[in-house]
């Protein structure tokens, strides 16, 4: 079928061309980060420069400046205690949930695991005026632990959902062994469908934390105090001095927050895929 | 059996035999997580509610009902206007160039060839990468002075610096950077999901209508857009919700500037209620939202029964 003809040269010519435009439109804006926060400011703010590479040779003051003079560190930090926390919470709430809703609970089972995830819809833009007033209640106004009370809010329903799909692939039978063999329901649970399910739960573990580095607007309502920001927000909005935006050291944070999240969502993608679709496709 | 049972009882067998029943360990399982969501997203989402209906602000948290007069107060006011029409613009604008950008984009992953797998990686990137962090890394690609985007164009000649755009200072173009942002980053996720629909179409249904004669388009048109109607629903509805109610990109590259050119409901919300502490005229804006997320659920709820059948 493939002759190689003038035709099938320009067609692949057009797609790969195609191709290329691809890329460049998703990944300039990244490449902008790199090449930003290795260049002197000197490079930076000269505009007979060509900004595409290099004019003077490349250098890490932008990131020495980010870890010894700002809070970096700290929203490093603050942003790994965060994503710890709630996946805790998360699993321990999600995975007894999902399970019963796959397994216990049968058609109404479908049902509620719909109406969980649907919370999931509900956006923080209403929810934030409500729940700033739960958490200045709680005397958590300006700290980090309101975004660990207020992040399994979505996570929650996210991960029910993923986990959910999840325990229905897997045989019932194990289980029903289990049980024949005189384990109870509940060690079923632990003993079986836990160890069985452990890609799963890896897969809910790096989504959870991913979420937790994704979010802005709940960070933005509950957190002004700068040594209690997680990085996305802190790297956003914290590195503008008075009216001057300190470029280099802007992406040289963004891009350390990135790298992270785009190797994990690169590695778990189809299981993202399958998991919000939630088998739609079959 | 049941005598050696009965004669060396178990630490409480009577909970032993309630939890093993499976309706009632499975509403206890349960329950942690519908607690949780109860209490953090239903709550709040009548109070949101009520806030809209009551006369509440920071200053005076008297809670007191006054009907439908917050609605009325952002009805007249223009602004709140201007952020409506905004809002619709900015989510339908982005979602219609997010969605074709996905399409052709998917229709050339589709196909193997070397190095795909990196190009797929680097392709997903505007979509998994925070979104707050991508958008200060467009906010000074469209810098009033430094602007690489007028640099190029001034190099090839299309415009002279003396007038060369001012991104996010002029309105039209301001909302535009806002859109082609939020579609530059919805669109590797509609990539996705159409890649995701069309590799679930079994071969043999194309081949079948290729066989009965049904070209190119046909083939597209009526064989595997309908087969892939149900996902691209679910992409759709998530693309426009989080569109609908977002406030990170306009916040962070416009401010809803200049002069409310690019304020959109989030945004507003925010403003009114968090910043001014004016917390019922906010509460009433975001409720604004609701009416568009209900008709986009019962669409979803709808596809998600037609599967089960």
């Amino acid at each position: 079928m493939r002759r190689m003809t003038v035709t099938t040269a320009l067609q692949e010519t057009s797609f790969y061309s195609a191709v290329t435009l691809f890329v460049v439109l998703a990944a300039f804006p990244f490449y902008w980060m790199v090449i930003t926060s290795f260049k002197t400011n000197g490079d930076l703010y000269n505009v007979s420069h060509i900004p595409f590479w290099f004019n003077d040779p490349p250098t890490l003051e932008h990131f020495r400046y980010l870890f010894e003079k700002t809070l970096f560190t700290t929203w490093l930090l603050n942003s790994l205690i965060i994503g710890l926390c709630v996946t805790a919470i998360t699993l321990v709430t999600a995975l007894p949930a999902a399970y019963s809703l796959a397994r216990m609970t049968g058609r109404n089972g479908e049902a509620l695991g719909i109406g969980i995830f649907l919370t999931y819809l509900v956006p923080p833009t209403l929810l934030f005026l409500p729940l700033s007033r739960v958490i200045a209640e709680l005397g958590l106004q300006n700290s980090m632990w309101s975004l660990v009370l207020v992040y399994p809010t979505f996570t929650i329903p996210f991960c029910t959902w993923l986990l959910m799909g999840f325990f229905k692939s897997l045989p019932v039978e194990i289980e029903e062994a289990a049980i024949v063999d005189g384990c109870s329901l509940f060690g079923a649970f632990i003993k079986m469908a836990i160890p069985l399910s452990l890609p799963g739960i890896l897969t809910v573990v790096i989504f959870t934390f991913t979420l937790t580095l994704q979010e802005f607007v709940y960070a933005l309502t509950f957190v002004s105090a700068t040594d209690q920001k997680p990085i996305t927000l802190g790297v956003a909005t914290d590195l503008i001095r008075g009216d001057i935006f300190f470029w280099g050291e802007i992406m040289a944070g963004a891009l350390i927050a990135a790298i992270p999240v785009a190797i994990a969502y690169n590695l778990f993608l189809d299981r993202f895929i399958s998991g919000i679709t939630g088998g739609a496709v079959k | 059996m049941v005598a050696i049972a009965e004669s060396v009882p178990k630490p409480a067998p009577r909970f032993q035999f309630i939890l093993d029943r499976r309706d009632v360990l499975g509403s206890l399982m349960v329950a942690p997580a519908i607690l949780y969501v109860l209490l953090l997203v239903g709550v709040p989402f009548l109070m949101a509610v009520y806030y809209s209906l009551s006369a509440y602000t920071i200053y005076d948290p008297s809670w007191s009902f006054v009907g439908l007069s917050n609605f009325e107060d952002i009805i007249e006011d223009p602004t709140f206007r201007q952020t409506l029409y905004n809002t619709f613009i900015f989510t339908f604008g982005s979602q219609i160039l997010g969605l074709i950008l996905g399409k052709f984009g998917a229709f050339l992953l589709l196909r193997p060839f070397p190095g795909r797998k990196i190009v797929r990686a680097l392709i997903i990137l505007p979509w998994v990468v925070p979104i707050a962090l991508a958008t200060v890394a467009w906010q000074w690609m469209f810098d009033s002075l430094y602007s690489v985007i007028n640099w190029t164009l001034i190099a090839m000649g299309i415009v002279t610096r003396d007038e060369a755009p001012n991104w996010l200072g002029t309105p039209e173009l301001a909302m535009l950077a806002v859109i082609v942002v939020n579609a530059w980053r919805f669109f590797p996720f509609a990539i996705v999901i159409f890649l995701a629909g069309i590799t679930a179409v079994p071969q043999d249904v194309i081949d079948a209508a290729t066989v009965d004669g049904a070209g190119f388009w046909r083939r597209n048109y009526q064989i595997i857009l309908p087969m892939i109607l149900p996902i691209m629903t679910i992409g759709v509805v998530f693309g426009i919700v989080f569109t609908f109610t977002d406030l990170s990109i306009v916040y962070l590259m416009t401010q809803g500037g200049p002069i409310g050119a690019t304020s959109v409901l989030g945004f507003a919300g925010f403003q009114t209620g968090i910043v001014s502490g004016d917390v019922s005229h906010g509460a009433a804006i975001s409720v604004f939202m609701l009416p568009l997320l209900l008709i986009v659920v019962v669409t979803m709820l709808r596809f998600i029964r037609r599967r089960e059948i």
